[in-house]
């Protein structure tokens, strides 16, 4: 242990380093959420464990899209992979773990087919062959309507929670379960090597390759991991909602996703958090201003509008996103 | 990573502070009923406000509140005031999620009541079982909502897509004999329903095409229906889409005898959506199960007209509007029938009593061992813009029962146009 703590000091002797344990943010966090279910009346806490399923795909994302400058539109799709895979698997085993995992390796499989594609094209080329990948998940569940049911799509066959909590206490642990890990596993992950190598390939992919570092491999690795985290997401929902349908995974959410951790602060796991938070938050706030307004047809556009206008401000306000917010106490440098 | 959990903190406590303070829900009395008190019942229900399913139905929901409030007007039931709350899902199941979940834990409603569609409604079945929560008059004629062992709190209003595909089927096989008959569906329950009843009656249908409602182009489906020399064709559709169908069939040349489910049928929204085109839609048949909306002579008519004048600030009126108030009256009916001591169970055990007449050509057939809605249909036509009905009401059954006619008329409403208790 000592020995393991002292080569560990030595080799983060950078000052920026200067971190706490991912495990100590794991147990508050775990904490924190176990503390809200039992406080939280049933809606807020259902709310929260859509933040916790959402906060899965954002650190994915953000990492993908901050750490390593890969642009998705296409996290959506992923997402529906891990949905569908939950639901199919579910309808005829029903293990909800086992299902979980399947999700998982599933979406993991097809990030990294994408991931290869991926891997070649820069730019707006990466970004209009994921908006392809997002565009095709409703004709694919039409052409294919005897396995995906088409729009109604297919419901998820669970096991009813444990007597001794509620539902929503259930799907929120669920959740929140699966985005602590999520967060924990990526925040070791770019604190490591492979952060350091997904950074040099996002800000000079020359200089990389030179510095002996694998561009296509690096690229590769990181969609397949956000891919992953995509796919978690995913599956969460489809047990939120105890149904996965095509509607429920829109070219709009792959934009939300995104935009969400604009806002948030890219690249900052702290921004997925805001971002996964906004998510929620958001058209919730859309849906009581058109209620207040009187008209329950606005709030079906309210959300977007919304989301853009909280775009504009926070990019005009903070162009790091609301992460980089700082009480003024301590001034520290950029990232 | 401090930072991390300084913002996770404070997004926490910040989640705690909406929190408001829980409810109970339970069955004993209505003195700890989720949403009802003394004064007041607060009931749920999401529509298409907005979206591919919004022509039309976009009406029905305040057509139903309209009644509401002319019912509260007029003292309530038992004292009580019916509050409506609607909210739009678009005609996307994933929202439809959203939605009930917010009406069911958060405005804590007592029932949701005419929840529309069924791609939608299906996903919220067992959400709603689990809940304990009435789930009454549900618009849509899927048969899943007649399952009184598997989801004894649900109830459908409509008549079921198969009945109907037998009665339209019925027709189509005296009075088009020996043509080639096809059918274009929406590919969910409702589509697979409806074929299933024509199918009863039809055999094999000559073609068979489906659409889905985030794609909003049939024409490939009219090609392969022109191209299959079909005579007839049967639509299971929403209004939009029974319109587009209509109007992309007549750009291809391609004008067979068109047969419309009731719920893709209204006059008035199709128009609306054809505009110019909309003369096409002469000679159209359908089918109907409450008084048509040009049918001034009729009382329910003017019953609704009254209202709609007076609390639905003179809205236009087509048979969406129909459909909207005849959901409250019955919903009233239920109510009044449940008595004082409103409870969710006790609201189940009178829709399940049944007996209620009202509007309906056909009656409701609520018992306990069925929770599917309108019994059966009448046929109509368009002409001159209008739709108006032929011969007299059919009723069957979803099996293989036979298609009977159904003689008894119609009741005419109560003066004050409230149901008694």
């Amino acid at each position: 242990m000592t020995v393991v703590r002292d080569r560990v000091t030595t080799r983060l002797a950078v000052p920026t380093m200067r971190k706490q344990s991912p495990l100590i943010i794991l147990v508050l966090g775990a904490i924190a959420v176990v503390a809200l279910t039992y406080t939280l009346p049933p809606f807020r806490t259902y709310q929260l464990a859509t933040v916790g399923a959402y906060l899965c795909v954002t650190a994915g994302l953000t990492v993908l899209t901050g750490l390593n400058g890969q642009l998705s539109l296409g996290h959506g799709a992923l997402m529906a992979t891990g949905a569908y895979t939950l639901a199919l698997w579910q309808n005829k085993f029903n293990l909800l773990v086992v299902g979980i995992i399947v999700a998982i390796l599933v979406t993991t499989a097809v990030g990294a087919v994408i991931g290869l594609a991926a891997a070649r094209l820069r730019g707006p080329y990466l970004a209009g062959l994921t908006l392809a990948v997002a565009v095709v998940v409703p004709s694919i569940t039409s052409t294919f309507d005897g396995t995906f049911n088409s729009d109604q799509g297919l419901s998820v066959v669970l096991n009813p929670p444990p007597e001794s909590m509620t539902v929503e206490q259930w799907q929120a642990w669920v959740c929140w379960g699966g985005a602590l890990l999520t967060v924990f596993t990526l925040a070791l992950l770019t604190r490591g090597r492979f952060g350091r190598d997904m950074r040099a390939v996002r800000d000079d992919e020359t200089a990389a390759r030179l510095a002996g570092i694998s561009v296509a491999r690096t690229q590769v690795t990181a969609f397949v991991v956000s891919a992953a985290c995509a796919g978690l997401a995913g599956a969460l929902f489809a047990v939120i909602a105890q149904s996965v349908s095509p509607g429920a995974f829109p070219l709009t959410l792959s934009l939300f996703l995104l935009m969400a951790i604009v806002i948030g602060g890219l690249g900052r796991l702290t921004g997925a958090l805001i971002g996964a938070l906004l998510l929620v938050a958001l058209p919730a706030v859309a849906h009581e201003i058109g209620e207040a307004a009187g008209s329950q047809r606005l709030e079906g556009n309210l959300a977007l509008t919304f989301f853009g206008v909280v775009l504009v401000v926070v990019m005009l306000a903070a162009p790091g996103g609301l992460a980089s917010l700082r009480i003024p106490l301590k001034k520290k440098g950029q990232r | 990573m401090k930072r991390t959990a300084t913002v996770l903190a404070a997004v926490l406590l910040a989640a705690a502070g909406c929190s408001n303070s829980g409810g109970s829900s339970g069955g004993g009395s209505s003195a700890d009923t989720p949403g009802v008190t003394d004064s007041e019942i607060v009931v749920g229900t999401h529509m298409p406000l907005t979206g591919p399913a919004a022509a039309g139905y976009s009406k029905i929901a305040p057509a139903t509140k309209a009644y509401f409030d002319y019912v509260n007007a007029n003292g309530g039931v038992h004292g009580r005031k019916i509050t409506y709350k609607i909210m739009d899902d678009g005609y996307n199941p994933a929202n439809t999620q959203q939605v009930v979940r917010q009406l069911v834990l958060q405005d804590k409603v007592f029932a949701i009541l005419n929840g529309l569609g069924t791609p939608t409604h299906s996903g919220v079945l067992d959400f709603l079982k689990t809940n304990r929560v009435p789930d009454l008059f549900v618009a849509s004629g899927s048969r899943s909502w007649n399952q009184p062992d598997k989801y004894p709190g649900t109830f459908g209003f409509n008549p079921d897509y198969t009945v109907e595909g037998k009665i339209l089927a019925t027709h189509v096989k005296t009075e088009h004999a020996g043509k080639k008959v096809c059918f274009l569906g929406q590919d969910d329950d409702f589509g697979r329903d409806s074929l299933a009843g024509i199918e009863k009656v039809l055999g094999p249908v000559a073609a068979k095409q489906s659409y889905v409602t985030s794609n909003p182009n049939v024409g490939p489906q009219m090609g392969a229906l022109k191209a299959a020399g079909c005579q007839v064709v049967m639509l299971a559709t929403v209004p939009g889409f029974t319109a587009l169908s209509i109007g992309t069939g007549a750009k291809i040349g391609f004008k067979p005898q068109f047969v419309v489910s009731n719920v893709g049928s209204d006059p008035a929204t199709l128009a609306k959506t054809l505009g110019a085109a909309a003369p096409l839609l002469e000679g159209v048949v359908a089918a109907n199960y409450l008084p048509l909306v040009n049918d001034t002579a009729n009382p329910w008519i003017q019953l609704y007209s009254k209202v709609n004048k007076e609390y639905n600030a003179g809205a236009e009126m087509d048979n969406n509007t129909v459909y909207g108030m005849s959901v409250a009256y019955l919903f009233v009916q239920a109510l009044q029938s449940a008595g004082k001591d409103l409870t969710r169970d006790g609201i189940i055990e009178a829709v399940k009593k049944g007996g209620f007449t009202g509007p309906g050509l056909v009656p409701v057939r609520y018992s306990a061992s069925d929770h599917s809605g309108y019994a059966g249909e009448q046929l109509t036509t368009i002409e001159g813009g209008k739709a108006k009905y032929l011969g007299k009401p059919f009723r069957t059954d979803d099996a293989d029962g036979a298609v009977e006619v159904y003689e008894q008329a119609a009741v005419a409403p109560p003066a004050n146009g409230i149901p008694a208790a």
